[in-house]
């Protein structure tokens, strides 16, 4: 089932502008594929080279940083929320 | 330690001591409070103004910078004839300007590994209004290392994000939260010049809760602001009991070379 993808700034570009999309996945791995799937280019400066994720970027699952939870292999749930949540530096 | 505000004071901050929360002790807190903003432009404007307003006894800014005419669309403290003037000047006339009985300690400045613990170590509290990346590792750092709450906004384009960091409790640094920084950047556009107005305030009013033992800080918890959607969502930040400044064992344990380690050239003086 679908679930909600808050999108920041910098990557909205890919999604025609969207701040809110919608993405499928059991795991974050899966939701992140699906995502790139929709949107190419999405994911290009979240997930590194060796396919894990960017130490710049945060990925949450509702409130909690999926680095704490199981990464990539963060189970999706049905009313989830996943924000994509880079480092921003401006002031 | 209990002192008297004088006739002025209790006029001047007639409202906040109304507010039974604050009362005079707390005034009296914010009276004998240092607080440190470094970076007087998008975030240390409002941050700055509404710490002088509140009554921080001593306000200190740091800035190396000149005022330009694209700063005025959102870096409230500087006017147009303060264009050219040196930025902790022109902070300086509009702070003391607003409260004249407060004492404003400016540093002009530019804040590096050489100077940092020098001109962080008299305040109580480090507010993080600056606008790049190496900056922001420093003042975490070094802030982390002299055991100083760090409250931190940042922002880009419509978008801004707010926290406390308060060292020795094993809670977060700015580490924690954002291990790396990032390699490539995205597009020097905007900001929406409310924008930083909306997290500068939320700084301020978070240094104010620090300095007054009022309400919950951000620790542990970080505010990101939509300023297209104006939704304001929060999210949990851990500590990292493996961070390299704040964890069990730290590697980390001077300053280091923030523009190597953000990944441009080095600017060390």
């Amino acid at each position: 089932m679908p679930v909600s993808v808050k999108l920041p700034a910098i990557l909205r570009k890919h999604a025609g502008g969207e701040a809110k999309v919608e993405a499928d996945g059991a795991t974050l791995r899966e939701l992140l594929a699906d995502l790139e799937a929709k949107y190419p280019g999405v994911t290009k400066n979240v997930l590194a080279e060796d396919g894990g994720l960017h130490r710049f970027v945060n990925i949450y699952v509702n409130d909690e940083d999926v680095r704490y939870l199981g990464s990539l292999e963060t189970p999706i749930k049905e009313g989830d929320t996943v924000s994509i949540l880079p480092a921003i530096a401006g002031g | 330690m209990s002192i008297d505000l004088t006739e002025g004071q209790t006029r001047r901050y007639a409202r906040q001591i109304s507010l039974s929360e604050i009362g005079l002790e707390g005034q009296r807190k914010l009276i004998n409070s240092k607080v440190l903003c470094i970076g007087t432009g998008g975030l240390g404007s409002p941050a700055s103004m509404y710490l002088a307003a509140a009554g921080v006894g001593t306000l200190g800014i740091v800035d190396f910078d000149e005022v330009e005419e694209s700063n005025l669309q959102r870096q409230i403290l500087h006017s147009t004839a303060d264009v050219g003037r040196r930025k902790v000047e022109s902070a300086v006339d509009t702070l003391q300007g607003l409260n004249p009985t407060i004492e404003i300690v400016p540093n002009d400045a530019r804040l590096t590994r050489v100077n940092a613990f020098e001109i962080l170590e008299p305040w109580d509290i480090v507010l993080d209004c600056t606008d790049n990346f190496p900056a922001r590792y420093l003042v975490n750092d070094a802030t982390q290392m002299l055991g100083k709450p760090l409250v931190h906004g940042s922002i880009y384009q419509f978008e801004g994000q707010a926290t406390v960091f308060m060292p020795g409790r094993e809670t977060p640094c700015y580490r924690c939260l954002f291990p790396r920084p990032p390699s490539v950047t995205g597009p020097p556009a905007g900001p929406f010049g409310v924008l930083p107005g909306i997290v500068g305030c939320v700084q301020a009013a978070e240094a104010i809760k620090l300095v007054t033992g009022l309400g919950d800080p951000l620790v542990g918890r970080l505010l990101i602001v939509d300023g297209l959607a104006m939704e304001f969502q929060e999210v949990k930040i851990r500590w990292d009991a493996d961070c390299p400044v704040c964890g069990k064992e730290p590697t980390v344990t001077d300053l280091i070379d923030y523009e190597a380690f953000c990944g441009s050239r080095s600017s060390d003086e």
